[in-house]
């Protein structure tokens, strides 16, 4: 590991005082973040295609092509 | 410590989004517009005189729309990615700071966009019937869940073995029970069959590439920025400006 940090020129840092930032401090972001990535994920890959919460086509033609390349299923 | 890396994620996320778009604009348009034209001439066939309204013209598309689409996906992966790296920073272990983000971004492209490809690969417009859309997003999300579950198992493999075997013989070990779990539920979830049989296959096959390219530039750029940000919050955290 030491000479792979050589290599790179990359040393592990510590993390503050503890070599890893513990689980409590990780928790509340890890479960928000989580929450708010979902809902756009769902905008991008998902909505008035196999879902709709809004009526029409407009997201769908809107992020189509984003929606293709990303390699979620379109239409 | 995590919402210092939160925000870093998502902005190393949307500077690999903006790169990724930019290069998909150049290398990939020309084939989504060759698919869109296959289509048109296929519906002008079918039905003469039905064209269809366009609600959102094609230079949207490929201009904001296509820029929209990559930097909220980047942003959104880039702050699950730094809540990953605050995890296992220091947990899976000891790699410096840029290596870490750099080998994860390489773990993500593996899990998030080669497994499913390989059983669903991105398919251009044209490609894909309208009735089965349901079917085949369940089956995508099915394959995305069940690629993220091995990479689970694998890990777990990889750190109950620790200080039993020699790094390399849990690496091989992990990997291998990766690819044994992929491989079964890829054997399971249902075979999709549905490119129309005079769709030119150079034409799906420069999509593909270009797609799958795309998101490759994306989780190398983003891991590669993200590791710079990380490295730098990290030596000032510990006062160890050099």
């Amino acid at each position: 590991m030491a000479s792979v940090a050589a290599t790179f020129d990359d040393p592990f840092v510590p993390a503050g005082t503890v070599p890893a930032i513990p689980v409590a401090d990780i928790a509340p972001w890890a479960v928000f973040a989580t929450l708010v990535a979902l809902i756009f994920l769902y905008f991008v890959s998902t909505e008035q295609g196999a879902f709709a919460v809004f009526k029409g086509m407009y997201v769908h033609e809107f992020v189509h092509d984003g929606r293709h390349l990303l390699g979620f299923p379109c239409h | 410590m995590t919402k210092h890396l939160l925000w870093r994620g998502m902005l190393a996320g949307s500077i690999g989004a903006l790169v990724a778009a930019t290069l998909a604009l150049l290398f990939a348009e020309p084939s989504i517009d060759a698919a869109i034209a296959f289509e048109a001439h296929r519906a002008a066939h079918a039905m003469s005189g039905m064209a269809d309204e366009e609600l959102v013209n094609r230079t949207t598309q490929k201009g904001l729309g296509l820029y929209t689409a990559m930097i909220v996906y980047g942003a959104a992966l880039g702050g699950l990615f730094a809540i990953v790296f605050a995890a296992a920073y220091g947990r899976l272990g000891q790699l410096g700071p840029r290596s870490m983000s750099l080998l994860m971004a390489l773990a993500a492209f593996v899990v998030i966009v080669a497994v499913p490809a390989i059983k669903y690969p991105p398919t251009p417009p044209a490609v894909g019937l309208h009735e089965t859309v349901r079917l085949r997003t369940g089956a995508y999300f099915a394959m995305l869940a069940c690629s993220l579950i091995a990479a689970i198992g694998g890990i777990t493999a990889f750190r109950r073995m620790a200080g039993r075997h020699a790094l390399m013989d849990r690496l091989a070990i992990g990997l291998l029970a990766f690819i044994a779990i992929v491989a079964l539920l890829q054997a399971l979830l249902p075979v999709i069959d549905e490119v129309p049989g005079d769709f030119p296959a150079t034409l799906l096959w420069q999509f593909r590439v270009a797609a799958i390219g795309t998101q490759g530039a994306f989780w190398l750029v983003m891991g590669y920025a993200f590791g710079r940000f990380a490295e730098r919050l990290l030596l000032a955290r510990n006062g160890a400006f050099q």
